[in-house]
């Protein structure tokens, strides 16, 4: 195969790009959702769930 | 008249149903309704970018002029399509955030920002890449390429911007006129080879006259580039659900703050008298 590195490069960055978006969408979610139930654990209700009760 | 009366009972009842896009103005249905798509999204992704690879390395053919380098393309030209589509969508969402001011329409923008950034950058290097072997260079200063690095810092542009308010709300309209004002480069990124003399080649998919490549070449690239569109859609989705959840954790501290702050009054008073 001619220009194996070239091809690799390209290959082995789009890998690696798609694995950051991926891990920071994951850590995000998780972080905004342990911090929401500590919240709420501490007596922020949000008005849709009061309204409910 | 009965007919008038039904008609505008229709008409009222048609105006009172929700659409698609109302029904999705809820943030909470709208994690619901993500949340029992995103698998399919992610296997059908994986299963294109897998079946992508698959043809790109194995069943198209080397290029009777670039060799095996053309392998690049099969992931160069669908980080291009998806830098200037993200772009595109942020400028509708713009658009909803001063004109319909839908709740999500904001979130959407800046949940997409991030991944046009990263997809530009993707398109510039692998770009560059193919460029040292064919072209003999890294990188020139033309107008394709040029107007892809403005696009790219226009993404980190509008990332700084957001992070630069604590009110998400005022941020989204600032965003979303800058958004707007910027959406001009995308068709001059997509024109600029017709418009300019470039050493970037032209069109070759996208063409009113249909595409000139060979269909060994042309269904690895069309099969690869909805695994990216797919890939996009479920990363976005993602990252727009992590900002719903950052904008609840934010509203949720101001509540405890506001429930703490008259609680807090009276000491800081008497700190106060009792300092005097």
């Amino acid at each position: 195969m001619t220009h194996l590195g070239f091809i690799l490069a390209a290959y082995g960055a789009t890998a690696a790009v798609f694995a950051a978006l991926i891990i920071w969408v994951v850590r995000d979610t998780r972080e905004q959702k342990r911090k929401l139930k500590q919240l709420e654990a501490d007596g922020a209700v949000r008005r849709s769930v009061q309204m409910k009760r | 008249m009965p007919t008038s009366k039904a008609n505008a009972s229709t008409a009222g009842e048609a105006a009172a149903r929700p659409t698609i896009i109302g029904q999705l103005a809820n943030p909470t249905r709208f994690l619901g309704l993500t949340e029992a798509l995103m698998p399919w999204l992610i296997s059908l992704a994986a299963a294109c970018l897998a079946a992508g690879a698959y043809l790109a390395f194995f069943v198209a053919p080397a290029d009777y002029q670039q060799g095996d380098s053309v392998r690049i393309m099969f992931i160069h030209v669908p980080a291009a399509w998806l830098a200037m589509f993200c772009y595109s969508l942020m400028a509708v969402a713009a658009l909803g955030t001063l004109v319909w001011r839908h709740p999500l329409a904001d979130v959407a923008a800046k949940a997409a920002a991030p991944l046009g950034a990263a997809f530009t950058l993707l398109a510039l290097f692998t770009g560059s890449v193919w460029g040292k072997p064919m072209w003999g260079t890294w990188w020139v200063w033309d107008a394709r390429l040029t107007s892809v690095l403005v696009l790219f810092i226009m993404y980190l542009g509008l990332i700084a911007l957001w992070r630069s308010f604590d009110d998400p709300g005022r941020a989204g309209r600032v965003a979303a006129i800058l958004t707007l004002v910027g959406f001009i480069n995308i068709p001059i990124i997509k024109f600029s080879v017709d418009w300019w003399n470039t050493l970037h080649q032209p069109a070759s998919v996208i063409r009113l006259d249909g595409p000139t490549i060979h269909p060994t070449m042309l269904w690895p690239l069309l099969i690869m580039a909805a695994g990216f569109t797919l890939a996009f859609m479920a990363l976005h989705f993602g990252a727009m659900r992590a900002e719903i959840f950052r904008r609840r954790v934010r509203t949720a501290q101001i509540m405890i703050a506001q429930q703490r702050a008259p609680a807090a009054a009276p000491v800081a008073g008497s700190a106060v008298s009792r300092s005097r």
